[in-house]
């Protein structure tokens, strides 16, 4: 049974960790919850196995570990709410994209093109990309999308 | 004096509730505010003197004792870390209720920023490793908020950023968990550090690479701190400040309370923080030299700073470790105030560009003197607080025979010097040379009184941390004592 538990853990983080290194907001998510589900996975395998932790149900030495299960129950709900948030998050970037991708930081792209103090390109192009929330991809726009 | 230990947490939650029920109220919600950061701070002060003088202190939340229930622990540490937190969150609210922007227009905002400083107190007074990860979300969750709050475009992209790295560090943490609870069927810290030691070493040795993986994405330790420079500098500069200041601290002060109370002298990864140590050194400083924007500069340059307190920590001797932690108590102060500095310089210049900006050592010399102290003080400086902590750092490396390591600090500092009179120079020394830069507005008309006299505190603060250097080495060192030794802190916990 711990076995089958581990085997799980370790395909739900295989899973998980494909799918975080996406270039799509909405796989990172969905990687980022298999990874936490792993995560779980995990923490409840950690404790003994048994019976239902009920008082009078039985002798105390038979019972599975009620500790792991409460791991698991809080560690289930922070990730309920910070997934919340970050679907929040991720619809807030799609409406003011209008894509679902990750992007690339303005100041990194102008250091890694340029590395003189001075971009006004890059400045222009942020103040660009502020100004114009439309769909469309302009050509500048363009990067190479991830596989996938 | 033990029913002192969780006001730090109670009552900043007490105060994030109150000031959701008064959100109509901005001047009441300020009130609170900073009423409750004070009454903390005042605590804090008195923990510190009361934990200073009779040994640690530690209470049982719920009644329960100590494996099983939530354990709340106040050694020297952890006192020390609550006054000087305590202290920036108080000044960083009132700077930031004199700045137009997040806190004017958010009613949220005193709320969160009320439950990020219960989180962060709850994280360094935790004695267990589950309620530890609990704190650690409770101030990442309030962080993730105060980051995007407003949710322009740049922010949300860098707070996707954010968040995603703290869930995975998060999940990562909860792997960690799972597995030392497994293998010794306690999550209390006090206990773990007696029950690890009939674990095989090389397990031993996992979970310590594991924990310093685990806390270093929290810390921005080299390789893992590449979300920091890019989402720290969106934030509005309270915000940036308050972060800069204190909450990768959290994750380096979660570092040393798990390496010194878990694992001894053979398990430890000393080598290899050596070596991450100052990899997060060079790398960060090299990073700051590249950047524009002071803002990023700044932030490059957290990354810089872990590098010392690590090189501090991984000689695992008390001078190292009371240098790193003396080193702490300095960068805290000293990078709070350069953010704040870097604020009002986007408040007056209107843009945080060394290429739009210039010419403010006429403009405003007041602004020039709050960052150049900061500024010398980082990059180590005589007489400032930043000397005196180098000077410890590489005293204890040259004790525990560390050359290389030492050189390489030397070297970053020289580094660090030359990005600081690069924002220098940008801002302060050379003429505009952009005539037809952004405007900066009415904001140039306002007195933004709130935001300076925080900022000249903290300099002041700082200052006042080179004057009594030689009391705080020997605090440092009585507290490093303690984390190396561990028999006080057992007993405290399990009497």
């Amino acid at each position: 049974m711990t076995t089958l538990l581990a085997l799980t853990a370790a395909l739900l983080f295989g899973i998980g960790t494909y799918l975080v290194l996406q270039h799509t907001l909405s796989r990172i998510l969905i990687g980022l919850a298999f990874l936490s589900h792993g995560a779980n996975v995990l923490l409840m395998g950690s404790g003994r196995r048994g019976r239902p932790p009920l008082i009078g149900s039985g002798s105390p030495d038979l019972f599975a570990d009620p500790l792991a299960q409460a791991f698991a129950l809080t560690a289930i709900v922070i990730t309920f709410g910070v997934s919340g948030l970050l679907l929040a998050l991720s619809y807030r970037s799609w409406i003011l994209t209008g894509r679902d991708e990750v992007e690339d930081d303005v100041a990194d792209r102008a250091i890694a093109r340029g590395g003189q103090p001075d971009k006004e390109v890059a400045d222009e192009e942020a103040w660009h990309h502020d100004a114009t929330i439309d769909r469309d991809r302009t050509p500048q726009d363009t990067q190479p999308a991830g596989p996938g | 004096m033990t029913a002192l230990v969780p006001v730090p947490i109670i009552l900043p939650l007490l105060g994030a509730a109150v000031s959701i029920l008064v959100g109509r109220s901005r001047t009441a919600q300020r009130a609170i505010g900073i009423t409750i950061l004070t009454a903390v701070t005042v605590v804090s002060i008195a923990l510190l003197v009361a934990v200073d003088r009779d040994g640690p202190l530690a209470t049982q939340a719920g009644g329960w004792a100590a494996p099983l229930g939530i354990t709340l622990v106040a050694d020297r540490l952890t006192t020390i870390m609550l006054t000087i937190g305590s202290v920036m969150l108080l000044s960083v609210l009132v700077y930031a209720i004199g700045q137009p922007g997040a806190e004017r227009n958010h009613v949220g905002f005193q709320s969160v920023y009320l439950i990020l400083a219960a989180g962060v107190a709850a994280s360094f007074l935790t004695g267990d490793l589950f309620n530890l990860f609990v704190s650690f979300e409770v101030m990442l969750t309030a962080s993730y908020v105060l980051l995007t709050i407003g949710g322009g475009r740049e922010q949300v992209r860098s707070g996707m950023t954010y968040v995603v790295i703290s869930l995975l560090a998060s999940a990562l943490f909860i792997a960690a968990l799972a597995l030392i609870y497994a293998a010794t069927g306690t999550v209390n810290m006090a206990d773990l550090s007696a029950k690890m030691n009939e674990l095989p070493s090389g397990l031993r040795s996992g979970f310590a690479v594991l924990l310093v993986v685990v806390f270093g994405i929290k810390a921005g330790l080299f390789p893992l701190f590449f979300w920091l420079p890019d989402s720290y500098p969106t934030a509005p500069s309270a915000v940036t400040a308050v972060f800069a200041g204190l909450l990768t601290k959290v994750g380096v002060y979660a570092i040393i309370r798990t390496q010194t109370l878990f694992f001894d002298d053979t398990t430890r990864p000393a080598t290899l923080l050596l070596v991450i140590a100052a990899a997060t050194m060079l790398i960060g400083v090299l990073g700051a030299i590249a950047q524009d924007d002071v803002k990023r500069i700044l932030s490059f340059h957290i990354v810089s700073q872990i590098g010392y307190m690590v090189f501090g920590l991984a000689l695992f001797t008390v001078a190292g470790v009371a240098a790193a932690i003396f080193y702490i108590v300095h960068h805290i102060i000293v990078k709070t105030t350069l953010f704040l500095a870097g604020g009002l310089i986007e408040h007056v210049g209107g843009s945080s560009r060394l290429s739009r900006l210039g010419g403010m050592i006429t403009t405003a010399p007041a602004i020039a003197v709050v960052f150049i102290v900061p500024a010398l003080s980082l990059a180590g400086i005589p007489p400032l607080s930043g000397f005196v902590t180098k000077f410890a750092i590489i005293d204890a490396g040259l004790v525990a025979d560390e050359y290389i390591l030492v050189g390489i600090s030397l070297l970053v500092s020289l580094l660090t010097l030359f990005s600081m009179m690069k924002i220098w120079s940008g801002v302060f020394w050379n003429p505009k040379t952009d005539p037809v830069a952004i405007e900066a507005g009415d904001t140039a008309h306002s007195r933004p009184v709130l935001m300076v006299v925080p900022t000249v505190v903290l300099v002041i603060l700082s200052l006042a941390v080179a004057v009594a250097a030689g009391p705080l080495v020997e605090l440092s060192e009585r507290a490093a004592g303690d984390l190396l030794d561990r028999r006080a802190y057992l007993e405290a916990v399990l009497p």
